[in-house]
């Protein structure tokens, strides 16, 4: 029997958040996304928000228990995955 | 020792440079770095920033102890403010203590240079009208994706 899958809090900011319209969501990902790039493809297909969100997803960054991710890092078993434009503070 | 605050509210930096030093005699040096909300012209009112709490603290510690790995700092103070910030006010405050100087000038920069492109905050600029005059593109985005992202509406 498979296990059932992992669900994961999605947290969206700055642009991106408005863009989503949401701030975040829990979600269970299904089978076929195993990268950060693939969890970017699957969202630019959830609708126009997400379509607009995640038209330019290479410049988006993701971070996967609140470390930075690379877009080819395996997203394994991560619980948090956040996802937001290049940082501009300081 | 080493002291990180992500807050909304101001800070002084003569209480934390006395509360970093107090009863040292081993510190020869401490660089202080302070960043101010720049007015652009007559235009902004306020920058409004953003953050991943839990993160943004995470992410400047990391960068902390890489510096204190890095160079002998004997302790570090850094507070990044978030919410909404006016021309003037301050952002974000960085002290390195060292025995000598270059540890300290060193350290401060590199924790500066580091929060810059990775502690997750954004800044939001609003006009003096009150309307939204969008986000700050990020300085180091060159390709050409990045900045249509970010100077769209």
């Amino acid at each position: 029997m498979a296990d059932a899958p992992i669900e994961r809090k999605l947290l969206y900011f700055a642009w991106i958040r408005e863009r989503v319209g949401i701030e975040q969501e829990y979600v269970a990902l299904p089978g076929s996304v195993s990268t950060v790039s693939d969890l970017l493809d699957w969202l630019k297909g959830r609708g126009e928000e997400f379509a607009h969100a995640f038209e330019f997803s290479n410049v988006i960054r993701v971070a996967l228990d609140q470390d930075h991710a690379d877009h080819d890092d395996l997203i394994g078993d991560a619980r948090e995955i956040a996802i937001f434009p290049p940082m501009t503070g300081g | 020792m080493l002291k990180v605050r992500v807050q909304e509210d101001d800070f002084d930096t003569t209480t934390e440079v006395a509360a970093l030093t107090h009863g040292r005699t081993d510190i020869g040096a401490v660089a202080t770095f302070t960043g101010l909300c720049r007015g652009e012209g007559e235009t902004l009112s306020a920058l409004e920033l953003e953050h991943y709490p839990g993160m943004a603290a995470k992410q400047i510690e990391t960068a902390a102890k890489a510096a204190m790995e890095r160079w002998p700092i004997d302790g570090m103070t850094i507070i990044h403010r978030h919410g909404r910030i006016e021309p003037g006010e301050q952002i974000v405050l960085v002290i390195a203590a060292s025995r000598h100087r270059d540890a300290a000038f060193d350290g401060a920069r590199y924790v500066m240079d580091f929060l810059k492109t990775d502690a997750p905050f954004w800044k939001k600029e609003r006009r003096v009208d009150g309307t939204d005059a969008g986000w700050v593109e990020a300085k180091e985005a060159d390709d050409k994706a990045r900045e249509r992202w970010s100077n769209a509406p």
